[in-house]
């Protein structure tokens, strides 16, 4: 299994790309945009919390997690169906869950190496506060993460080919984003919208990730919602999911 | 001893009978051929002794295993190269083998096994980048690297040229020469005839017939032919009465003799004794193609 673990990351590393788009793109946001003034005043309606604060690092974590489990994931897994991979594999002793177990350890540490580089980095060029209730932090991202891997595994599972994996990705990825708060900070959607974010997986974890950030307790609501996701999607997967 | 024994193996599929029965035996260290048409139930057979499909009806068992039940004791006896099986493409050669070796118990030296089969100054090429005979190679020391008794070979020179294909097949001798049992899938009747010791000639699921190749041919009358244009006249009858020759036919100056046994060497002894030289001599020799038409009543390919 280690060896699978390393051959895999050396994999992973070649594909720039993926580096590119995780680690890169979601650092790179939140140093510009948290350049701009506006956006480092405190705001009344965000109780007085800068946008710098919590929102725009929770939402890079959210951008650089949802990146790796609704296209990465997705596109390493179909591809390997697709051109045999898998099927190589289960000739061997070695189940070729073994691969699917090490995919997941793998964006799961890409995704951690990403929110340490937001936290440190964030924190030493734009003076974001390191998450103040810490623990809770990591077990939201952790909890958070899973749930969203696990979606990708059903992406995976149901797309019918490489090329088609990435495009289902997109579908899945944008409408999540945006019930999530990217664009719109969850404080300013309407009641409807954020009933519907609450329910989203993804917002509940936009929201977990700033509250534990800030130093509050995650909402019970929402860690239930992750926890649920996590289930329904890891075992939708676990019935779709097909080596062949 | 038998390494491999299949009975009445039957598989279907939703639409379609892909298997309906076969049967057959592979002898340690022989290389067994599985020959026919495509869509004659060739893969889904060594899928089957390869522990991938369950069988609906039917027994197989590899050296004993039976693949279904005991899936973990097959796989540390037989090694598969398998049709539409591709790695990473950015995976190195190397690192396949190493990753592979890691799988198994008691691996094969694989930096040796690089040069055995001829990858030896592609170690730190990618996948992506081989060439089809290259990858096949690879594909080769992937099923070896297990240090198996048996490996199974699908379509293994299906896409290369000719010289990559006379490499594998040279490969392909060293590895039975070093002990391992092979079971090789091919619609190629050149192939099967160069490499097998004994095939198995499968047709819409069933065998038609098992034996060595020649057996085979021998089977089906083992026609021969001679053509030539002959230097001097002379008459049929000449040839017409050796034991070995049923026809003689001419065609404007060319003569063929049809026949079998040791044709060649009597009707040559024959004619040079009448002072005719053959010249432009042809032998044309039935092949398995003929065999498969005669039994089947359809071309191989």
């Amino acid at each position: 299994m280690r060896k699978i673990l390393f051959v895999e990351t050396k994999l992973h590393l070649r594909q720039w790309s993926t580096i590119v788009f995780t680690l890169g793109l979601p650092l790179a946001l939140l140093l510009v945009l948290g350049g701009i003034p506006d956006l480092s005043k405190a705001d009344p309606a965000l109780d007085g919390q800068r946008m710098i604060d919590t929102q725009l690092p929770a939402q890079m974590t959210l951008l650089s997690v949802l990146t790796l489990a609704c296209t990465v994931l997705p596109a390493v897994l179909v591809t390997y169906r697709e051109q045999g991979v898998l099927r190589r594999m289960s000739t061997t002793p070695v189940a070729p869950g073994r691969l699917l177990a090490a995919q997941l350890i793998i964006n799961l540490a890409i995704g951690t190496v990403s929110v340490v580089l937001l936290v440190v980095v964030g924190n030493l060029v734009r003076g974001v506060a390191i998450p103040k209730q810490l623990p809770g932090f990591a077990l939201v991202f952790l909890l958070g993460s899973a749930a969203l891997l696990a979606l990708g595994l059903v992406i995976a599972s149901v797309a019918p080919s490489g090329k088609a994996a990435p495009g289902i990705g997109s579908v899945v990825m944008f409408p999540l984003m945006f019930v999530s708060g990217m664009w719109i900070p969850r404080e300013f959607m309407p009641d409807a919208l954020r009933a519907v974010s609450d329910y989203s997986v993804a917002g509940p974890f936009a929201q977990a990730l700033r509250d534990t950030w800030a130093g509050h307790a995650p909402q019970p609501l929402h860690l239930v919602v992750m926890a649920v996701g996590l289930l329904v999607f890891g075992g939708i997967a676990i019935r779709l999911f097909r080596w062949e | 001893m038998k390494v491999i024994e299949v009975r009445n193996l039957h598989k279907r599929y939703p639409n379609h009978v892909a298997v309906d029965d076969v049967s057959f035996e592979v002898s340690e260290g022989e290389i067994f051929g599985i020959l026919g048409p495509n869509g004659a139930g060739k893969t889904t057979t060594v899928e089957c002794v390869a522990g991938l499909r369950t069988p609906d009806r039917g027994t197989v068992r590899v050296t004993g295993i039976d693949p279904h039940q005991d899936r973990d004791a097959l796989r540390r006896v037989l090694g598969a190269q398998l049709q539409s099986a591709a790695l990473p493409d950015k995976i190195k050669v190397w690192e396949a083998l190493d990753l592979y070796a890691s799988f198994y118990p008691d691996p094969a030296d694989w930096s040796e096994l690089i040069e055995r089969v001829g990858l030896g100054g592609n170690r730190e090429e990618r996948f992506a980048k081989l060439s089809g005979g290259q990858r096949q190679r690879l594909s080769i020391a992937l099923a070896l690297v297990g240090r198996p008794r048996v490996a199974v070979l699908d379509e293994l020179t299906t896409g290369l040229d000719p010289q990559a294909r006379r490499d594998t097949w040279q490969l392909v001798e060293q590895v039975r020469d070093s002990g391992v049992t092979i079971v090789l899938v091919t619609h190629f009747m050149e192939e099967a005839e160069r490499l097998c010791d004994r095939v198995a000639l499968i047709d819409a699921g069933r065998v038609v017939a098992t034996d060595t190749p020649a057996g085979l041919i021998a089977q089906v009358g083992g026609a021969q032919r001679l053509r030539f244009r002959p230097t001097a006249p002379f008459s049929d009858d000449l040839l017409l009465a050796l034991p070995e020759v049923s026809e003689v036919a001419r065609t404007g100056e060319q003569v063929v003799v049809t026949g079998t046994g040791d044709l060649a060497t009597s009707v040559m002894l024959t004619l040079a004794r009448h002072e005719v030289v053959p010249a432009d001599l042809r032998i044309e020799q039935a092949t398995l193609d003929d065999a498969f038409l005669a039994l089947t009543g359809r071309k191989l390919s």
